[in-house]
């Protein structure tokens, strides 16, 4: 599957429990968003985590044609909750494609209220990272629960539900399955479809059969020894 | 059990409470805010107390209340919240309070950073308040030893009657692993009889105290807490190593520096250079002993230690174990920037070159 099928929208606002993979997930979207062609624009917008964020691949993405768009430089490490002004640039220019990073739970959802009015005006679409293995919604009524608190901070509605279940390193087909039975019993749930699976190139040759497409990808945020 | 995937600072308030962790004081600080935030949705639900305090001194000292009343009480912060809580530490080392201090380490000094560092080594080995004591440091170097090494340091606590400090840094802290929540073995552990819960039909009361107006009170109490010391030193000393059996040099290193160390010993072995890691994972008691056997094998011909702090800190006790015996070079960074495993080639090759 590729990004241009994920991204039938002009807006993808990537969300979720924390630690469910939004930001690997994001930046590879926009990678292969830049590499059909698109005008890509990719905000990190995580007011939660301090570290793993997409702006540590800032060289990465905008040698790939991305403009990023994060928080100044002196804020950077400053450890304030602080959304960049560029941020309107995603919003009001439609001639590019954004990707937004947005931080984990309903409490790093809570960035995007304040451009509900706005974003409810574009193309958008807001999409659900699902993680079998983070152990807060390894049941479909937790990560539902996750959804909808996600949905009532943010005043937007989600439109596709993504399984990017994994254990770093340790993933196996049968990991990115379970994933899949998750998305499945959560989107039977909520009525939001599964739009993809994720995984990594190596495992997608023992990932067929599944009933959503499978959305490849690579490990771009790395600890300092991989 | 199948594994799952924790952030180290949600492994560290998981393990406390599946450790029996009854009270947890905490105050927030990057990176290590998920243990508090972690603490106040679940340790409630375990049965246990949690309380945002006012600041860390008042953290540390409900601790210590908590602990005199036979609790098994938890605190946690980042380095420049440690140093505030060193007077409490002291305090708790006097009574002989058993406690639990997760320390996950961002860089200083000051308010430094928030990205990782290792600059509070001394501070946590030497006794960072007045007085002569020390506490048990345990550092692990990934999510899983976080979590296994939480559970393990209440117990070590109650054995010895001392507070125990748990010491990552900031990436261990921040970083997702798969981990696996495997059963760490429990001690035999001695009733809490000198606690201050409450007469309970004794015939005395239970005092818990740090002051000893009478020198020859408090001289006894210091010959006690030496004992204590040299008894864990016996019992509690711990290290792990990696390809050491023909390294011609070694790594000392602990925490993610330990981590990158792996990576970078396979290439450079794939370079055809014997490299090796010794990785402390008690830092007090520090694995002398153990360090100056390995040292002095005639095939080590240079030591490098890595840290993540400027001046090296840790590099003292490699030298007091190393004795002189075999070179010593540093390689460090501080203010949140990590040893890269290109930089630790070169390093381990330069020192290896020069001892030639």
């Amino acid at each position: 599957m590729t990004a241009a099928e994920i991204c039938a929208h002009r807006l993808s606002i990537i969300t979720g429990h924390y630690g469910t993979g939004k930001t690997e997930f994001a930046v590879n979207l926009a990678l292969s968003l830049a590499a059909g062609g698109e005008r890509v624009m990719l905000a990190d917008l995580d007011i939660v985590n301090p570290y793993f964020r997409s702006r540590e691949r800032r060289q990465l993405l905008e040698a790939a044609g991305i403009r990023l768009v994060a928080t100044s430089q002196a804020c950077t490490d400053a450890d304030i909750p602080a959304i960049p002004a560029e941020l309107l640039t995603i919003l009001e220019d439609r001639s590019v494609r954004g990707v937004l990073d947005v931080g984990g739970d309903p409490v790093g959802a809570r960035v995007l209220a304040r451009f509900q009015p706005q974003i409810c005006r574009e193309d958008y679409q807001l999409l659900c990272v699902l993680n079998a293995n983070r152990p807060e919604i390894r049941t479909p009524e937790a990560a539902a629960a996750y959804l909808r608190a996600i949905e009532e901070t943010t005043g937007l509605t989600c439109s596709g539900l993504v399984n990017n279940t994994h254990l770093c390193g340790e993933t196996t087909p049968a990991e990115v399955r379970r994933g899949a039975a998750l998305a499945e019993a959560v989107s039977r749930e909520t009525g939001v479809p599964v739009l993809c699976h994720t995984a990594e190139t190596r495992l997608l040759p023992a990932l067929t059969g599944l009933d959503a497409p499978v959305f490849p990808v690579t490990i771009h945020m790395k600890k300092p020894w991989e | 059990m199948a594994k799952e995937l924790w952030k180290g600072n949600e492994a560290i308030a998981e393990a406390a409470i599946r450790a029996g962790c009854d009270c947890f004081f905490g105050y927030p600080i990057t990176p290590q805010s998920e243990v508090p935030e972690y603490m106040s949705v679940h340790l409630p639900k375990a049965g246990g107390v949690f309380v945002q305090s006012e600041s860390e001194l008042a953290a540390i000292n409900m601790v210590y209340g908590a602990a005199g009343a036979g609790m098994r009480a938890m605190t946690s912060s980042s380095s420049p919240g440690i140093s505030l809580k060193q007077e409490g530490i002291t305090y708790l080392a006097a009574a002989e309070l058993p406690c639990v201090i997760v320390n996950v380490m961002r860089g200083g000094p000051g308010l430094g950073t928030i990205q990782p560092g290792q600059g509070d080594y001394f501070q946590a080995t030497r006794g960072g308040g007045n007085g002569d004591y020390r506490t048990v440091v345990l550092a692990p170097s990934n999510v899983q030893e976080t979590a296994d090494f939480v559970q393990e340091a209440f117990d070590i606590a109650d054995q010895y009657r001392t507070p125990v400090v748990v010491l990552a840094d900031g990436l261990t802290g921040q970083m997702m692993e798969p981990i696996e929540w495997r059963p760490v073995p429990r001690r035999q552990l001695p009733p809490k009889t000198w606690a201050a819960g409450g007469k309970k039909g004794r015939s005395h009361t239970n005092v818990i105290n740090s002051l000893f107006l009478n020198p020859e009170e408090c001289d006894a109490l210091n010959q006690r807490l030496t004992a204590k010391y040299s008894e864990i030193e016996k019992n509690e000393v711990r290290w792990d190593t990696a390809l050491c059996r023909d390294a011609e040099v070694l790594i000392t290193a602990y925490g993610t520096p330990a981590r990158i160390a792996l990576t970078a010993l396979d290439l450079l072995r794939e370079q055809g250079i014997k490299a090796g890691l010794f990785r402390p994972v008690t830092l007090w008691p520090f694995p002398e002993q153990a360090l100056r056997d390995l040292a002095a094998e005639a095939h080590v011909r240079v030591i490098l230690d890595v840290e993540m702090s400027s001046t090296g800190q840790m590099l003292d006790d490699v030298r007091l174990a190393v004795e002189g015996r075999k070179p010593i070079r540093y390689l460090g960074h501080a203010g949140g920037i990590m040893p890269t495993v290109e930089e630790m080639i070169e390093a381990a090759k330069t020192a290896l070159k020069e001892a030639r």
